[in-house]
């Protein structure tokens, strides 16, 4: 690599990521303002909207970010174990003395602030497993580190998981994609994807449906794979073992599972964590049939998008998003207030716009020096990869109803913080891309 | 720093792309391709379509006196378990001054027949100004609902009988393309000009297109109301009416069977229409509407029965005038001519009474139609039907027929309200048919003096009148002058139609005229002399007999009488008939000339207040009304059984739903029985003697 950079500080700052994040941060906020906007000229300013309070966090965040963009790059690597230890520290505190706010418990109450550790969490994951895949120590083809890196994710994913934030904790599967970009093997990849694809899918699709879509896959593997076939014969037996591995968990376990060993409550559980209904079979004759908050959410959330037609409604036109017919729409649905006011057209734009932001980071990543801040940044581009795959998956109809924000858009200081923070993170790293942080 | 995962950032890229191709992918079929149906679910469920209905057009009379009105009335609901909870008692009772002991029984009584949470009615029928007070505050009264209802009103209390009523449309008449603008539980005209001018009284309903959020609270308006239509309010109707001749008319009707009905020559305009017996128009537009429609229905009188223009009699001595035209019309008489009649008429064979044997009584035209000489017109008809300028009889009859014609007879003449009949003029078909084609003019030869075949509405009556009064043609009879300001509207295009009547010349109406004349001056009807106005007029003494358990049972002569005032310029033509009550002299002729005098002074002078008091007051319906009424009512019922007998019993069961529903077509007691009464008997029964 090149030489010192002859550039001052401010220059080594990449600009092209500070406009695109205030881009989508600008997005959100009119979004937000846009469901609230009720027609009525009142003035702009209004202590008690959700706008006005979301403009106080940007406040906030910016204010950190240029005290970030003045601290030393080495302080991150420095302050990873302990911050993360901190981190797991407050989250089992919340377990034990958190709110309980709509039936999760992930709220610590300190006097009049309210916060969520398991969305600041997420940032000291990001720099402790940058700090221990980036250490001389570490060696990811051994496969006793590579548990331990599976484990710094994994450890907040189970204790938030008992905060019953499922959303929340899922995302912690996202930091495998910057495992997957230090080398982490293609199969445990494939096999920790295809579980949890599995999963989710076993729990959210008819059992039928998903024996079709099991089949289909795997004639579809066999057929792509056909020529390799006659030089490996594994390849065929470990599709059919696949396939027979899916079709045994989806339609022999899971269904014995849950009629012979769960309890019809926690069977319930279950399914209200990925946000859907509890199947007839499933219900042990009780009447659980009843349209799920979720289900209605999702079907509005639909009708709101499919009303936006291809050009849209128009800024602050939205009458669905705006007379309250979606639910959780400044937060999980806010996607709504965009694809209706601005159509095919600007809901199009947006993922073009959020597909840049994440090639920026990753082009950032490539370009470091140092490994901390690679895996910093991929950390990064997974967790807001994950929250934008999950979000819009479930506002449109495609993934399981799991309420996790949409990033720098959806109303909610915590979050819109925690990403502030982590993209600043980022560019402070990047200023010192030429220099090796440990 | 070199790295052996580089190429995976390549992967994880294409990865990202592929994903949000998937989400692009989706957002077209939702968006775009409108897969899923929930582009229209959206509008469904956030806009709401608000119908605004026009206020319905009102009616005028011919001097600007509003006939017909709306008015606003309100019900005060109550939901009663919201008032059991710190309700101010006091306070309300104090606002609506009523007493707090009848209004807790009032509550207690709802209670027990709706129970706690229905919402139900309190008070019915207040005016605006009674609830002015409770309106400011009603806020504060929890549980305390206003409905505003719309409801037609007649400040003269008058005009049931051609303003008609209105009711909601029913499914059948959903079901019609006239009624495609109409929502179910919209209100449309039965009968009447509430009818017959529905288009123009309804207006145009306005619609908008609203916002709801998710409470169903209305938020504003869907595409800034671009899609919006403004309601048109309803055109009033401007008639030819006088109001208060219509009332005084509609008083002396009210307690007797029959019709007067007066019109403006020159125009056609109707100037009073009035059926007897008369009733209250408001009891078909208030909250008591049905209950008042089945008691209506089921009056032994019929006062729905419109008989103005569905009742039709034999003209009977009424018709000598025109009897009279078309002879002189024909050249078979002049206005000399004369008739010695010796208190009857033999010349066929058998005789035709005359109830003047006085010599010269028939001596000239004048004098017959003074005197009503029955000899006379039998003699005249037979004389024109044989009338040399005839081939033949039948010729004659053929021209006699065109001749009724011309006066508007045998025909529907095309009033502007529903349900007019025709009456009946008996033409070769009916001949041929009773005498087996074997009759000549003997057989027919009372049909000169009104008997016989020969069936007039009173309407036809009038307008015969009028015809004469103008001396030869008339325009069909109709209310509306104008629809809004507008006179020469295409509705009214018809009535704006000069008819001209047989080219009869102006010499012998001034013949007939002047015999008219003579009847009021000198002859049988000196109770309709008026002081300084020259009345012309002709009585009319009709006999008439039912049919009762089989057996033919005469009764009283109906009254009928006929006119037109002044003579020189006629401005009011006049037809009254009141049934089974006597003489012509004794009841239509004192109703009409009262009706002309109030028409034509507009007053009634103190001479003649003891004669108006006698029409006002009398009652006039024979007992026969009531035993007959009983005896079709249970025919009716029988045959209604019978009918519902042979259908199954599914669409029995439907059939009463729908007669419920719909009152006004399928009820059994219209259609056969109502209108069954004033057909003719069999015409063979009738060639008895006729005094
Ligand atoms: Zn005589």
């Amino acid at each position: 690599m090149s030489t010192l950079s002859p550039k001052s500080y401010l220059q080594r700052i990449d600009g092209i990521l500070i406009l695109l994040y205030l881009c989508l941060v600008l997005i959100g906020f009119l979004s937000i303002y846009a469901v609230e906007h009720t027609g009525q000229s009142v003035g702009f300013f209004q202590p008690g909207k959700s706008y006005m309070r979301q403009l106080i966090f940007l406040g906030i965040g910016l204010l950190v970010s240029v005290v970030i963009l003045f601290t030393d790059s080495k302080m991150f690597p420095n302050l990873a174990y302990i911050s993360y230890a901190i981190g797991i520290l407050l989250l089992l505190v919340v377990v034990v003395a958190g709110r309980e706010v709509n039936g999760s418990k992930s709220f610590l109450v300190v006097g009049p602030i309210q916060i969520q550790p398991a969305e600041m969490v997420k940032f000291f994951t990001a720099l402790a497993l940058s700090k221990f895949l980036s250490s001389l120590e570490t060696d990811f083809n051994n496969i006793k580190h590579r548990l331990v890196a599976i484990a710094f994710a994994i450890v907040p994913l189970v204790i938030i998981i008992a905060q019953r934030e499922t959303g929340l904790a899922l995302v912690y599967l996202s930091f495998l994609l910057a495992m997957y970009r230090e080398g982490l093997p293609n199969t445990i990849i494939v096999l920790g994807f295809s579980g949890i694809a599995l999963t989710i899918a076993t729990l959210a699709m008819p059992k039928d449906v998903l024996f079709v879509v099991l089949t289909v896959i795997a004639v579809g593997a066999l057929i792509v794979l056909r020529k390799n076939l006659k030089r490996k014969k594994s390849i065929l037996v470990i599709i059919l073992a696949a396939w027979a591995v899916g079709v045994i968990f989806s339609q022999v376990l899971v269904p014995f599972a849950f009629t012979k060993v769960l309890k019809t409550y926690q069977v319930q559980r279950i399914y209200t964590m990925i946000g859907q209904q509890v199947p007839v079979e499933y219900s042990n004759g009780k009447d659980m049939t009843v349209q799920s908050a979720a289900e209605y959410n999702v079907s509005q959330s639909k009708i709101a998008i499919a009303s936006g037609g291809i050009v849209g409604k128009g800024f602050l036109n939205g009458a669905q998003t705006k007379y309250n017919w979606v639910p959780e729409q400044r937060t999980d649905f806010i996607f709504c207030s965009v694809a209706e006011q601005f159509g095919f057209i600007g809901s199009t734009l947006l993922v073009i716009l959020y597909l840049l932001f994440l090639f920026r980071i990753m082009y950032i990543a490539e370009r470091q020096r140092s490994k901390f801040s690679r895996v910093f940044a991929y950390c990064l581009a997974g967790i807001i990869f994950f929250h934008i795959l999950v979000n819009l998956g479930m506002t449109i109809g495609l993934a399981p109803v799991i309420g996790i924000p949409l990033p720098l858009i959806s109303y909610g200081g915590t979050s819109l913080l925690t990403f502030t923070i982590m993209i600043f993170v980022l560019v402070r790293l990047d200023a010192d891309r030429n220099m090796i942080l440990r | 720093m070199s790295d052996f995962n580089q190429n995976r950032s390549i992967y994880i890229q294409s990865f990202f792309v592929l994903i949000a191709l998937a989400i692009v992918v989706r957002l077209f079929m939702l968006q775009v391709v409108g897969s899923g149906g929930y582009q229209l679910q959206a509008k469904n469920q956030a806009v709401k379509r608000k119908i605004t209905m026009p206020a319905r057009g009102i009616m005028y009379d011919r001097n600007g006196k509003i006939l017909l009105n709306n008015s606003i009335y309100y019900d005060i609901t109550v939901q009663p378990e919201k008032v059991k909870e710190s309700f101010d008692t006091l306070g309300f009772c104090k606002v609506m001054n009523i007493v707090p002991e009848d209004f807790k029984k009032t509550i207690h009584a709802l209670v027990m027949r709706n129970g706690w949470s229905r919402t139900s009615v309190l008070y019915k029928n207040l005016s605006p100004k009674s609830i002015a007070r409770l309106q400011e505050g009603i806020d504060g009264f929890n549980g305390i609902g206003l409905i505003e209802r719309a409801q037609r009103s007649f400040p003269y209390k008058a005009g049931a009988n051609f303003v008609g009523y209105l009711n909601e449309v029913n499914k059948e008449m959903l079901q019609k393309e006239k009624y495609a603008a109409y929502r179910r539980g919209d209100i449309t005209g039965i009968t009447g000009l509430e009818k017959s001018y529905e288009k123009e009284l309804r207006g145009q309903p306005g619609v908008q297109y609203l916002l709801q959020d998710v409470r169903q609270r209305i938020v504003g308006s869907y595409k800034n109301g671009d899609l919006d239509s403004a309601a048109v309010p309803g055109q009033a109707l401007n008639l030819y009416l006088d109001a208060d001749l219509q009332k005084l008319t509609e008083q002396m009707m009210a307690n007797k069977l029959g019709s007067a009905i007066a019109i403006e020559p020159s125009t056609g305009g109707i100037l009073a229409f009035a059926s007897g017996p008369s009733f209250d128009p408001s009891l078909l537009s208030g909250n008591d509407r049905s209950k008042n429609f089945s008691k209506l229905l089921k009056d032994a009188t019929k006062p729905l029965f419109n008989r103005s223009i569905m009742a039709q009699y034999n003209p009977g001595s009424t018709f000598k005038p025109i009897t009279a035209l078309v002879a002189l019309d024909a050249g078979v008489i002049t206005s000399s001519y004369g008739y010695g009649c010796r208190g009857g008429y033999y010349q066929c064979g058998r005789r035709i009474g005359c109830t003047h044997s006085g010599g010269g009584h028939a001596s000239n035209l004048a004098n017959a139609i003074a005197n009503s000489c029955n000899a006379y017109f039998c003699h005249v008809f037979r004389l024109s039907i044989d009338s040399p300028s005839n081939k033949n009889v039948r010729a004659g009859v053929k021209r006699w027929n065109k001749y009724m014609s011309d006066f508007g007879l045998g025909h529907p003449i095309g009033i502007d309200i529903p349900s007019e009949r025709g009456g009946y003029i008996p033409d070769l078909k009916y001949f041929d048919r009773t005498y087996n084609k074997n009759w000549n003019s003997c057989n027919m030869s009372i049909l000169g003096m009104g008997q016989g075949e020969v069936e007039l509405t009173p309407l036809q009556m009038a307008n015969a009148m009028c015809i004469i009064a103008n001396r030869g043609h008339y325009y069909i009879p109709h209310f509306v002058r104008a629809i809004g300001k507008d006179s020469t509207h295409p509705k009214l295009a018809k009535y704006l139609d000069k008819k001209v009547v047989a080219k009869i010349s102006d010499a012998n109406f001034w013949s007939v005229i002047a015999g008219m004349e003579a009847v009021v001056d000198r002859g049988t009807a000196r109770v309709a002399r008026i002081p300084g106005i020259k009345v012309c007029g002709k009585t009319g003494t009709v006999e008439n007999a039912r049919r009762i358990n089989g057996k033919r049972v005469k009764l009283r002569n109906h009254s009928m009488f006929v006119a037109f005032a002044p003579m020189d310029n006629p401005t009011i033509a006049v037809a009254v008939c009141v049934e089974n009550s006597g003489y012509g002299s004794q009841w239509a002729a004192p109703i009409a000339s009262l009706m002309i005098e109030r028409y034509l002074t507009d007053t009634i002078s103190r001479r003649r207040k003891g004669l108006l008091n006698k029409m006002k007051n009398s009652k006039v319906i024979p007992k026969i009304t009531y035993l007959i009424d009983s005896i079709e009512k249970k025919a009716a019922r029988e045959r209604w059984n019978k009918e519902l007998r042979r259908r199954d019993s599914v669409k029995r069961a439907k059939r009463r739903i729908d007669s419920i529903n719909n009152r006004q077509s399928n009820h059994w007691l219209l259609d056969p029985y109502y209108f069954k009464q004033y057909e003719m008997l069999d015409p063979k029964n009738k060639k008895g003697e006729y005094a």
